[in-house]
């Protein structure tokens, strides 16, 4: 076996065994930690498709992020003041429901995003696919109906099917059962003719469009499918706090998400999986430290970037096949 | 009546928008000569209106503090391009953005450590208090003025120092052929830390100018950050010209819109109603604008040529 599956693996069950463990201890409070990492780590694998496979800098998946949960908790609130949504559409507590709404409108808003920030490169495609997430974040903040600023609140914990969704656990499984399938998709996606053309086009767009294939389509595809996942992501992430608001539209949210990725390791399957236990931990063992943990995390961070390149797998596993 | 409101806000959209190009400025001039895109560039504009407020407070002068604010927000950035951003220069841009996203948690933290959390307020000189009578009645904050006089004079003094100097020579050079002027013999990265410093400056003289109208917090400087990037983008970035007539547009496109929108949606629709929905509106306006900019010009106004 290979030294980075050999990790991987590791990780998983790292991942999987430590609320389990903590469960049988009675620490709920480690169950939701660990939730958080697998909740972050399925948003960032959505932004490692396009980021690390396609090589498209997008700083603006936080407003993907931002609208599955929204799309969670604006469903549930309808559902929970028997209001219908629109034109007679009930709201729904169903997550599955939930899981398709969130992915359809992410993948929707993410098609004029990415057909407008695709036609420019560089800092462009950055400060562009920034300046988008921006503009749905002021209007998240100024659009009274769904709590404005203040955010809005899932009273209960949407319900899956067969499992009680309520208890930390049971909701800790569902979303790494989810992280795990996601991680297969992006593997199948890798291996795929779609991946290869997707990693041709990051390397080189013009040899690509040389063979036939326009390189514009496939990273569309790409940064659709990437904002797919990302608002999936979110829709789990506004269940677990039971909130939403703006700031899981705010750049800080964009700029953490690539952070991640960076940690972890850019353009690797367990990349974001790593990099989410790294941060999370990070930012709970310095915040328990002290109350200026962002300070000290900026310095890690900023030491990382300066002279770990290639993330935690680039350190423990060596030099990544697709370079 | 409404007259006199118009011109006052067109001048507020102006003021924004001088007061973006002082941020826009120095963020083009640092991506065109170095290739570095840099988001702790509002952490200087932030370092720049902390510095004018602590000494405008110790010595009663808000010109000493004005001082201040130049010195101390060239002197941080100066220091952290010797530091950090060096390093940075043959880096992607995902490493730029990564390592000056931690430039901002630390120098967000470290100014809250060091100022605490609450705000700190900002006297207009006496100098410039009062206002003076605009056509068609009403009145407007000289202060205001003042600021995009200010502006003004940098544009122009930015203008020389690019096209009349030996420096502004060089900085000219860098920006088409790095390696051919190091091997003329300038010294480049003594170079790149005074443009990178001269950014910063301006930066912090903007922070200054705006901290006497608002108040002078942590994370002042983020969403100017946001908005000087859509001034960059839309002017072409590099471009110092782009940078003042994107300023310009951004500035008052988002003036004229927060105030014109709701008044127009209230023709057609209850007014409660049309000032929330003209109100999101407005404060999305900026950038549809950019998008459909960029949507005909993928690379900007004035795109520099490179």
């Amino acid at each position: 076996m290979k030294r980075e599956t050999t990790i991987n693996l590791l990780l998983a069950a790292v991942l999987l065994a430590l609320p389990l463990v903590a469960a049988g201890m009675g620490e709920p409070f480690y169950v939701t930690l660990a939730t958080r990492v697998v909740v972050l780590a399925l948003a960032a694998v959505g932004l490692n498709l396009a980021l690390g496979l396609g090589g498209l800098l997008s700083f603006g998946h936080a407003a993907f992020f931002g609208l599955g949960g929204y799309a969670a908790g604006i469903l549930a609130t309808h559902a929970f003041n028997a209001e219908p949504l629109f034109a007679g559409i009930p709201g729904t507590t169903s997550m599955p429901l939930i899981w398709l709404v969130a992915v359809l409108v992410a993948g929707l808003v993410a098609l004029p995003i990415g057909a407008i920030s695709l036609r420019t490169t560089g800092v462009y495609f950055i400060m562009i696919t920034l300046a988008f997430a921006q503009m749905i974040y002021y209007f998240a903040i100024s659009w009274p109906a769904y709590g404005g600023e203040d955010g809005l609140s899932i009273y209960v914990r949407n319900a899956f099917p067969g499992i009680n969704t309520a208890q930390p656990l049971p909701y800790f499984l569902v979303c790494f059962a989810v992280l795990m399938a996601a991680l297969l998709l992006f593997r199948l996606i890798e291996g795929s003719r779609f991946g290869s053309a997707l990693q041709a086009a990051r390397q080189n767009g013009v040899r690509l469009a040389a063979v036939g294939i326009p390189p514009f389509k496939i990273r569309l595809v790409a940064f659709m499918l990437s904002a797919m996942i990302t608002g999936l992501a979110g829709a789990l992430y506004a269940d677990l706090n039971r909130f939403v608001g703006p700031s899981m539209l705010s750049w800080h949210m964009s700029g953490e998400l690539m952070v991640l990725i960076i940690l972890g390791g850019k353009g690797r399957l367990f990349g974001p999986v790593a990099g989410a236990m790294i941060f999370v931990s990070l930012e709970y063992v310095l915040g328990g430290i002290t109350e200026r943990w962002q300070f000290f995390l900026g310095l890690i961070l900023l030491g990382i970037v300066l002279f770990a390149r290639g993330g935690f797998l680039g350190l423990v596993s060596g030099k990544p096949r697709h370079v | 009546m409404f007259t006199a409101l118009l011109i006052e806000q067109l001048l507020n959209g102006l003021q924004l928008g001088v007061m973006l190009f002082l941020m826009a400025a120095g963020l083009t001039l640092i991506f065109g000569v170095m290739g570095l895109i840099n988001l702790a560039h509002g952490s200087l504009y932030m370092i720049g209106a902390f510095a004018c407020a602590t000494v405008a407070a110790a010595t009663g002068s808000f010109w000493l503090g004005l001082i201040a604010s130049l010195a101390a927000a060239a002197g941080v950035g100066a220091l952290i391009e010797v530091a950090v951003i060096r390093r940075l220069y043959d880096r992607d841009h995902l490493d730029q953005v990564l390592a000056t996203f931690a430039l901002i948690l630390i120098l967000s933290e470290g100014a809250r450590w060091l100022f605490g959390s609450f705000p700190l307020y900002l006297d207009i000189p006496k100098l410039l208090q009062g206002a003076v009578p605009l056509p068609g009645g009403g009145q407007y904050q000289l202060y205001r003025l003042a600021i995009i006089a200010v502006g003004i004079l940098v544009a122009v003094g930015l203008y020389l120092l690019i096209s009349k100097t030996r420096l502004g020579m060089r900085i000219r050079a860098g920006e088409s052929d790095r390696e051919m002027i190091g091997a003329l013999g300038v010294d480049i990265s003594t170079l790149y830390t005074v443009v990178f410093a001269l950014g910063a400056a301006l930066a912090g003289l903007a922070g200054a100018l705006v901290g006497a109208l608002q108040s002078v917090q942590v994370g002042m400087g983020e969403p100017v950050l946001i908005l000087a990037f859509v001034v960059i983008v839309i002017g072409g970035i590099g471009s110092i010209k782009g940078a003042l007539v994107g300023a310009v547009i951004v500035g008052v496109v988002d003036t004229m819109g927060r105030f014109l929108l709701p008044s127009l949606l209230a023709l057609t629709m209850p007014a409660a109603q049309a000032t929330t929905i003209g109100a999101a509106l407005a404060s999305m306006l900026i950038y549809v604008v950019m998008a459909l900019i960029l949507a005909f010009r993928p690379s900007g106004l004035f795109a520099a040529q490179s």
